[in-house]
C-alpha cells in the first residue's frame, strides 16, 4: 500500500511541469541580484553625469572647498574625502589590534567552553544598530575623553572613529579567526612537535599562513568604515573641512548625503544632484575595496 | 633564545590577547549599562504605547513601533523567497559558467555596498521612479534589496551542508531534480536558513539610513494604513531625538534604544540557539 502511494506521488503530472518551471523562476530570483546592481549603477550614473555638466571632474577631485549648500558655491569634494579618511583611519588603529588579538586569541588559544561563550558575545556586539553606537558616542564617548581632552568639541573626529572601530571589530576578528581556523592541525602539531610555544606556533606558523583571509578581513573592515553612516552623521560633525586633527568637528561623505537629504534640498538642483556625486565616489571606492579583498582572499589562498 | 624566556613571552602574549578580547566586551558591557542608566527615567508602558510629543514627558514610540513592525513584515516574506531562490538556483540548478559566476561574485560585492548607497537606490527607483513615494512599500523594498545578499549566503551555506548522499537516494528513488531540491535537500537546510533569515531581520530592525533616504525622516503623528501611507521606524525616531539640543529627548532616545536592544538580543540568542541545536544534526 505505502508503495503505491509513492508510485502515485512521482507519477503526479504537476511534477513535470514543477521540474520545467521552477528552475526558471528560481533563475529569475538570483537575477535580482544583477538587477540591484545594475539599478545602483544607472542610478547612481544618471544624476551624477548631470552633477558634471556644471562641475568639472577636476575641480570635483581636487578642489578643497566643499560648501554646496551656502554662497560662495564650490564643490571640491577632497574635505569629505579626508574627514571619511580621517574617521576610517582612527577606526582601525583602535580596531584592528585588537580584532587580530581577540581572532588569535579565540583560535590558538581559548579553550572551547570560553569560545563558547565569547562568541556569541562578539556577534551581539556586531548587531548593535550603528544609531545606537552614535548616541554612545556623543553621550558617552566624547564626554569621557573632553574630561582628558579640554580643547575637544562636542562633535569629534576622535569619538566617531572609536565607535566606528568598536563596529567592525566583531568582523575583523570572526573573519580572521575563521581564516585561523583554516590552517591545517597538522601544520600547528609540527611545530608544537618541534618545541615552539603556543606563541610562536601562532606568531610564526598560523598568522602567516592565514595572512591572505587576515588582509582581507581588514580591507572588507576598511570598506565598511568608509560606508558607515549614522555614528559619523551623529557625533562628527557637519563641518567639511581639511583638518587633521582629531579633536575638531569634520563632515563624512556619508554624512553629507544625510545632510542633504534631510534638509530641503529640492529635486533637479545641484544641491540634489551632489548627492548623487558623493554617492558615486562611495560607491566606486567601497566597491574597489571589495573586489581588493576578494582578490587577495582568493589569490594567496594557500592550498594545503 | 632561552626557554624560559620563550615561556614567560607565551604568557604574557596569552594576557595581552585576553586583555584586546576583554575590551571588546566591555565596551559591550559599558555601552549596556550606560543606556540602562539614561533610559531607566523614561521608561514605562505609556512610553511605548505614546505618540511622538512635543512634551517629552508625553512623547512615545508607538508610531515608529508599528512602522518598523510593518517595514519588517513586508519586507521578510518578501526577501525569504527571493534569498532562498537565489541561493537554491545557485547551489542545485546554475552550471558552471561565466553567468552563473559573474552572479556569485555580485552577491559578494553587493554585500559590501553601504546601506546608504542601498538608500539612493530605493529613493530614485521605488520613490520617484516608481512614484511609491515616501511610502511604507519604498521603505520595505529597499530593506528587501539590502538584506538579500545575507539570506543569499547564509541559504546557500545551509544547502551546501547538505550530504550528498541525500540528493543522490532521492534521484534513485525516480524522483525529479525538483521533487529532490523541495524534498530530500530543502528540509535539512530549513534551520540554516532560518538563522540567516533571522539575522537579515534584525540587521534591517537597526537599519537607519536607507529609510531616511527614502524619506522615512518626518514627523508621523499617525499610523501608517496602506501601503502607499508615509511612515518612520524605531532607529529613525531615535535619531530625531538624539539630535535635539535637549536632556530629556536623549533620555527618550536611551529608553527606545534599551527596548530595541532587548529585541534585537534576543533574536541573536534565537539564532545562536537555532545554529547550535541543528548544527550537527545533518
Amino acid at each position: 500500500m505505502m508503495q503505491e502511494q509513492g508510485i502515485e506521488m512521482f507519477k503526479d503530472k504537476r511534477k513535470s511541469i514543477m521540474n520545467w518551471l521552477m528552475p526558471k523562476l528560481l533563475f529569475l530570483c538570483a537575477l535580482v541580484s544583477i538587477g540591484t546592481t545594475v539599478g545602483i549603477v544607472w542610478t547612481l550614473f544618471g544624476e551624477t553625469v548631470a552633477f558634471f555638466k556644471q562641475v568639472t571632474v577636476f575641480d570635483f577631485i581636487t578642489g578643497t572647498q566643499w560648501t554646496p549648500l551656502i554662497d560662495p558655491r564650490s564643490y571640491g569634494v577632497l574635505p569629505l574625502l579626508l574627514g571619511t579618511f580621517q574617521v576610517t583611519l582612527i577606526a582601525c588603529l583602535f580596531a584592528f589590534p585588537i580584532g587580530i588579538a581577540s581572532a588569535i586569541y579565540l583560535s590558538e588559544y581559548a579553550p572551547n567552553r570560553v569560545r563558547k561563550v565569547v562568541k556569541p558575545i562578539l556577534e551581539v556586539l556586531a548587531g548593535i544598530p550603528t544609531i545606537v553606537l552614535g548616541y554612545f558616542a556623543l553621550f558617552f564617548v566624547t564626554p569621557q575623553l573632553q574630561k582628558i581632552f579640554d580643547t575637544m568639541g562636542i562633535f569629534n573626529a576622535l569619538s566617531a572613529g572609536i565607535c566606528v572601530g568598536i563596529m567592525i571589530i566583531p568582523m575583523i576578528s570572526s573573519l580572521s579567526e575563521d581564516a585561523m581556523n583554516a590552517v591545517p592541525k597538522k601544520l600547528r602539531e609540527g611545530a608544537f612537535a618541534l618545541g615552539a610555544t603556543r606563541f610562536e606556533v601562532a606568531t610564526q606558523i598560523v598568522f602567516p599562513a592565514a595572512l591572505s583571509g587576515i588582509i582581507a578581513s581588514f580591507v572588507l573592515a576598511f570598506s565598511r568604515a568608509i560606508g558607515e553612516t549614522m555614528i559619523v552623521t551623529v557625533s562628527a560633525g557637519a563641518t567639511p573641512k581639511i583638518d587633521i586633527n582629531p579633536l575638531d568637528s569634520i563632515q563624512t561623505m556619508t554624512a553629507y548625503i544625510v545632510q542633504v537629504i534631510t534638509g530641503d534640498a529640492a529635486h533637479g538642483t545641484i544641491e540634489y544632484q551632489t548627492v548623487y556625486a558623493v554617492g558615486m565616489t562611495l560607491f566606486i571606492i567601497t566597491f574597489l575595496l571589495n573586489i581588493v579583498a576578494l582578490l587577495i582572499a582568493r589569490r594567496y589562498r594557500e592550498e594545503y | 633564545m632561552n626557554l624560559k624566556i620563550r615561556r614567560a613571552q607565551n604568557k604574557m602574549f596569552e594576557f595581552l590577547f585576553i586583555l584586546a578580547l576583554s575590551i571588546a566586551m566591555l565596551v559591550l558591557l559599558v555601552l549596556l549599562v550606560q543606556i540602562v542608566i539614561d533610559a531607566l527615567p523614561r521608561l514605562s508602558m505609556q512610553f511605548v504605547t505614546s505618540f511622538p510629543s512635543s512634551e517629552p514627558s508625553e512623547a512615545g514610540i508607538y508610531p515608529a513601533l508599528i512602522g518598523t513592525l510593518y517595514v519588517i513584515g513586508i519586507m521578510t516574506p518578501i526577501a525569504f523567497f527571493i534569498g532562498t531562490g537565489a541561493a537554491i538556483y545557485l547551489e542545485e540548478f546554475s552550471k558552471k559558467n561565466a553567468l552563473n559566476s559573474f552572479i556569485q561574485l555580485n552577491i559578494r560585492t553587493l554585500a559590501g555596498v553601504p546601506s546608504i548607497v542601498y538608500g539612493i537606490l530605493g529613493l530614485t527607483i521605488f520613490v520617484r521612479g516608481a512614484e511609491f513615494g515616501a511610502s511604507l512599500i519604498s521603505g520595505a523594498f529597499t530593506m528587501t534589496l539590502l538584506v538579500l545578499p545575507i539570506i543569499i549566503v547564509a541559504a546557500q551555506e545551509a544547502i551546501r551542508a547538505v550530504p550528498r548522499a541525500r540528493r543522490e537516494a532521492a534521484l534513485a528513488l525516480g524522483a525529479t531534480k525538483w521533487q529532490t531540491v523541495a524534498r530530500a535537500v530543502l528540509p535539512s537546510a530549513v534551520p540554516g536558513i532560518l538563522t540567516g533569515m533571522i539575522l537579515a531581520v534584525s540587521r534591517a530592525i537597526g537599519e537607519t539610513a536607507p529609510l531616511i533616504m527614502i524619506g522615512a525622516f518626518t514627523f508621523v503623528a499617525f499610523l501608517p494604513e496602506s501601503l502607499t501611507d508615509s511612515f518612520t521606524v524605531l532607529p529613525i525616531q531615535f535619531f530625531n531625538w538624539i539630535a535635539r539640543p535637549q536632556d530629556e529627548y536623549h533620555e527618550l532616545a536611551a529608553s527606545g534604544i534599551l527596548i530595541l536592544l532587548l529585541v534585537l538580543i534576543s533574536l541573536n540568542i534565537t539564532a545562536v540557539w537555532l545554529r547550535n541545536k541543528y548544527q550537527k544534526r545533518i
